[in-house]
């Protein structure tokens, strides 16, 4: 241990640690008074900000929003689902197990850990479960019963058909109705098309709530089956609030957001985070280890120096400096 | 002896400590509370001279944006959390609640690097800096999830894209930000409480210690308090001392709640 003496349990002075006692002048000092003035200040400064700038409430994008504004990518985000290729069906834990999804650095992975809490299952619970509750709609309910009784070969058929029929230039929305080349599609066409048109019914909203009670709060479901599609993305990019554009930290509109995330969106746009399929556990390993840094400041050798390197101290205390050397 | 007609009890000094009770749970709780903070220590009337410089506003403006903060979510609470999307009085308040968070990271943001450039965890200050800096990340935890309470646009985004770096440490398990019922009662709940208590603990133990001195100048020969192995202070001879153990038992020297 650096600064050891030779006398039993004490250290040298250690300016970085110890302080010297203070033998000066003490002057009046009114704390309740510099509080009220205080509260007086920042409720003044926030009724002003409120009334110039108000706050931003973008309405939410729904189900039903989505499949109104950009049926064909909904369509073309309801096949993923059907067919296990979506984002939310590749994910991994929490909401389903899929080998090689998870995030690690080396072997360290408590993503797969922690394993699956909230399971989806994108065909039930995003297409099949959903047609399912439909009651009237005989052709849906014949689409649905063919699909699920085929086999895995001939699904995969039939999917990676409309997939490629819904990618085609051809394919439109027209006249309320998906248009598609039919060519080897099978059941999915009907069942896509009973979905898109339940969907911009706004049937679909409710039917994914993860809740069937009455009263639900969940609503995990419907937000990872939004995220899926292109639209969300594209409306945030609009807003400047893609990943690539600091988005985790601001705002809809010309607000300051969280702008006290900076150092954490910093590490999403530079190597290798803003590459790496791990990225999100890389930067959220740093950022343990920074804050872990932060707090136990005091205790690192060399870091805890800086202040009295940097000299920035002797403008905060000017005055008493210039007592000094008076 | 008197005894008062009101409440029939009799007009004892309540804080004062009677020999058989010394070993009472109650008498050796205040004891070692009034020992710790004497009223003169807990809200002193003076300050060091060195305590003069605008950046010891900054942690007292963070505690008054916090008032606000709590102040204008108890509203939000009171009336629920649709009131604010179709209500012109709502949505006013919303914005208090908002202004007030953002005037509440800029002044603690400016109180955090004024501490560090005092360096201000010496002199056994190290728990302040330690529980400053945890009110820190609970507050950006607690900011966090008010954004995805909010019911909008930005919830769905901010949810979607967050749940990546949450899932990854293994932390979606339980702590799901695409549900907003658990988001909004660790916003208006167990987040707010935790802050509560850190900041109440935060101010105590300024209270405790005082406001750090400044550093000797560059070439005096250090005087003052440093530690031993026991993390017990002692003086520039080796001694412990009254003073020395219990920097404000002599002077109100305690600092300010910045």
């Amino acid at each position: 241990m650096s600064g050891e003496t030779t006398r039993r349990g004490r250290r040298h002075f250690n300016p970085d640690r110890d302080v010297d006692q203070w033998h000066g002048k003490y002057l009046p000092y009114d704390l309740p008074k510099e509080f009220a003035i205080a509260l007086l200040a920042v409720v003044i400064l926030v009724v002003g900000l409120a009334v110039v700038l108000s706050s931003p409430d973008e309405r939410p994008v729904t189900v039903k929003s989505w499949s109104t504004a950009d049926p064909m990518d909904f369509a073309q985000t309801a096949i993923t689902e059907l067919d296990g290729t979506s984002g939310t069906a590749t994910y991994g834990p929490p909401y389903n197990d899929v080998k090689g999804s998870s995030q690690s650095i080396g072997p360290f992975s408590p993503e797969s850990w922690a394993g699956v809490h909230h399971p989806i299952d994108t065909a039930q619970d995003y297409v099949l479960g959903p047609l399912q509750t439909l009651p009237d709609d005989p052709a849906v309910a014949a689409a649905v019963k063919a699909y699920t009784s085929a086999s895995p070969a001939q699904k995969a058929t039939w999917t990676a058909a409309y997939e490629k029929a819904i990618a085609s230039p051809s394919a439109t929305f027209t006249d309320g109705a998906l248009r598609i080349p039919p060519r080897g599609v099978g059941p999915v066409a009907p069942i896509i098309s009973g979905l898109t048109d339940m969907a911009r019914s706004g049937a679909l909203d409710g039917a994914l709530l993860s809740s069937h009670q009455f009263y639900g709060t969940d609503y995990t479901k419907p937000l990872l089956f939004i995220a899926d599609g292109a639209y969300l993305e594209n409306l945030a990019t609009n807003q400047n609030l893609g990943g690539s554009q600091w988005g985790m930290m601001n705002e809809t509109g010309n607000y300051p957001g969280q702008a006290w995330l900076w150092l954490y969106t910093l590490w999403y746009q530079v190597p290798p985070m803003n590459t790496s399929a791990s990225g999100d556990l890389q930067v959220w390993a740093l950022m343990m280890i920074l804050t872990l840094g932060l707090a136990l400041l005091p205790f690192i050798p060399g870091l805890r120096s800086i202040p009295r390197w940097s000299r920035v101290y002797r403008l905060i205390w000017r005055q008493h400096y210039r007592d000094l050397a008076e | 002896m008197t005894v008062d007609t009101h409440t029939g009890a009799s007009p004892v000094d309540p804080s004062a400590d009677r020999p058989e009770d010394a070993d009472q749970w109650s008498a050796r709780l205040r004891r070692t509370a009034v020992e710790a903070l004497p009223p003169q220590k807990l809200l002193p009337d003076r300050q060091p001279a060195y305590v003069a410089s605008w950046i010891y506003v900054f942690g007292v403006l963070t505690l008054a944006a916090l008032v606000v903060v709590i102040a204008t979510g108890c509203v939000l609470a009171i009336f629920g959390p649709t009131w604010w999307h179709v209500s012109t009085v709502g949505l006013f308040v919303n914005s208090l609640h908002l202004w007030s968070v953002e005037v509440f990271f800029f002044c603690m943001v400016i109180h955090l690097w004024g501490k560090f450039f005092m360096a201000a965890w010496r002199g056994r200050r190290r728990a302040t800096w330690i529980t400053g800096v945890v009110c820190f990340v609970v507050s950006v935890g607690a900011a966090f999830t008010g954004y995805l309470s909010q019911q909008n646009f930005d919830s769905q985004w901010i949810s979607t894209q967050a749940k990546d770096g949450i899932n990854s440490t293994g932390a979606g398990a339980v702590f799901n930000v695409t549900n907003f019922g658990q988001m909004i009662m660790w916003h208006i709940m167990l987040l707010p409480l935790c802050i509560v208590v850190l900041v109440g603990i935060h101010v105590l133990l300024v209270r405790l210690r005082g406001v750090v001195p400044p550093f000797a100048p560059p070439g005096d020969s250090p005087g003052g308090i440093s530690e031993n192995d026991a993390g017990h202070l002692v003086g520039a001879t080796g001694r412990a001392t009254a003073t020395d153990t219990n920097p404000g038992a002599v002077r109100p020297d305690a600092g300010t709640v910045s």
